[in-house]
């Protein structure tokens, strides 16, 4: 894919992409190394202490080398927020998907992308509607990538539970957790969505991914207890933290349907957002 | 239950049979990482390597000039099927992420252990690895075999040589948690 030479923000836009992504990959947010810390520290299950010193050491090791947490680097999901004054063009999806093949070249991530059918790796992390790029209006001009592995988004789930089975919706989170057992990575971050659409409930819950771990509302609180009662623990080698948070995040939706899509997050939650500078 | 580390060294021999799930081990000496493509072409090939008292880490590493750039290990059980016949050729550890099946932990019995490495551990692992070699170069850089040398990598006995899984038992508790919270 050539530059669009009409288009000045083109690699304003890629060069932010790339920055996000390297921080992404290689730093994990505050208030994820947070709960990771305090999961660690409370933690009784003498295996799974042993798997947060591995955890811990492994986040302060990538810091050091410089170098990505996890070898899945992942697929890019890219959301872009856009101020009034900045028109939404080709030329931002294309200076979105440079910046993730420089990412891929220069940090350097695992080429993870193939067709769905031939399985061909297409060797820069871009393909068809990929990146996955959400756009959203806001008062900033921001890149943020939320680089997702493999083990954690496939055993995501959703579902369309009956309006009146609103009690449900804690016991279909669980049942995803216990069917998931220790293949996600747990220690997990559950984003959960509530509403919408089929669709627009899963965008939902990737979307409460990105919110601050370290904070949860009661019905949060009540959902992540309930999923550490399973015991999988780090890695499903058993122990007291399954989940270190879960984030729900709600919209509205027809009076017939009730959705719920939980997006699975590994320990792992890699996400950084860089200002396009133009 | 050991809590301090067991050290082993590859070759590895007799002494893994005495470990228990949930010891903790650290592993030195050689390791052949082997994913699904590797799996299918040693079955079909043979093993490129003296596989006596050797370990095999299921990981498709990030490599660079001969460095371990990211080594973290990948998804055990996709290759339940593909295991039985390192093991009998005399392959003592399997190492990797989540556990393996009813199959492979029959197979083990009196013969091996499987070693359970942190997923997403990849800079840690790195920085326990040197590479030493490759066969199979042309399946790629993720499912080619890498010959690589570890010091001191930290892991955690999820499957023994009795027959105990921890993995499984884990998930019994987490069934009959489950059921007990549905009929709350």
């Amino acid at each position: 894919m050539q530059k669009p030479d009409n288009d000045p923000l083109w690699s304003a836009v890629a060069k932010a992409t790339f920055l996000a992504y390297r921080e992404a990959v290689i730093h994990l947010p505050p208030d994820v190394s947070r709960v990771i810390r305090k999961a660690a520290a409370a933690e009784t299950n003498p295996v799974a202490c042993g798997e947060f010193a591995n955890i811990l050491k492994n986040i302060d090791e990538a810091e050091r080398l410089g170098v990505p947490l996890c070898q899945d680097t992942g697929v890019p999901v890219v959301y872009l927020t856009l101020p009034h004054d900045v028109p939404l063009t080709r030329g931002l999806y294309e200076g979105v998907a440079e910046g993730v093949r420089r990412a891929t070249r220069e940090i350097p991530l695992r080429p993870n992308v193939v067709d769905p059918l031939s399985r061909h790796n297409t060797g820069d992390n871009t393909g068809a509607g990929m990146p996955v790029i959400h756009v959203q209006p806001g008062d900033t001009f921001t890149v943020t990538v939320l680089p997702k592995g493999a083990g954690a988004e496939n055993v995501s789930g959703i579902t369309m539970l009956l309006p009146s089975r609103q009690y449900g919706i804690e016991g279909f989170i669980v049942e995803t957790m216990l069917k998931a057992e220790g293949r996600p990575c747990p220690p997990v971050v559950l984003g959960v969505g509530i509403g919408s659409t089929f669709d627009g409930a899963a965008a939902l819950a990737k979307e409460a991914l990105l919110q601050p771990v370290d904070t949860m509302t009661t019905f949060e609180q009540e959902i992540c207890n309930a999923v550490n009662r399973l015991g999988i623990g780090p890695m499903g080698l058993g122990g007291d933290t399954t989940a270190l948070a879960v984030k729900v995040k709600t919209a509205a939706c027809h009076t017939a349907s009730l959705p719920v899509a939980v997006n699975v997050q590994c320990w792992a939650h890699r996400h950084a957002t860089v200002e396009v500078k133009r | 239950m050991n809590t301090l580390p067991v050290h082993l060294h590859t070759p590895l021999g007799k002494e893994v049979l005495g470990l228990h799930a949930g010891d903790h081990v650290e592993l030195s000496g050689i390791v052949y990482t082997a994913r699904d493509e590797a799996h299918m072409r040693m079955q079909k090939e043979g093993i490129p390597f003296d596989p006596q008292g050797a370990a095999i880490y299921h990981c498709g590493p990030v490599i660079q000039d001969d460095r371990v750039i990211a080594a973290g290990p990948t998804t055990s059980a996709r290759m339940n099927e593909l295991s039985g016949f390192l093991l009998d050729h005399g392959i003592r550890a399997l190492i990797g992420k989540g556990g393996m099946g009813a199959l492979v932990r029959e197979q083990l019995k009196d013969r091996g252990v499987y070693l359970a490495f942190t997923g997403g551990c990849a800079a840690l692992a790195s920085s326990h690895m040197t590479v030493k070699g490759v066969f199979f170069k042309d399946l790629g850089m993720a499912e080619a075999v890498w010959v690589i040398e570890l010091d001191h990598l930290p892991l955690v006995v999820g499957i023994d040589a009795q027959g105990n899984d921890l993995f499984a038992t884990v998930m019994h508790h987490a069934k009959q948690e489950y059921e007990r919270y549905r009929h709350e």
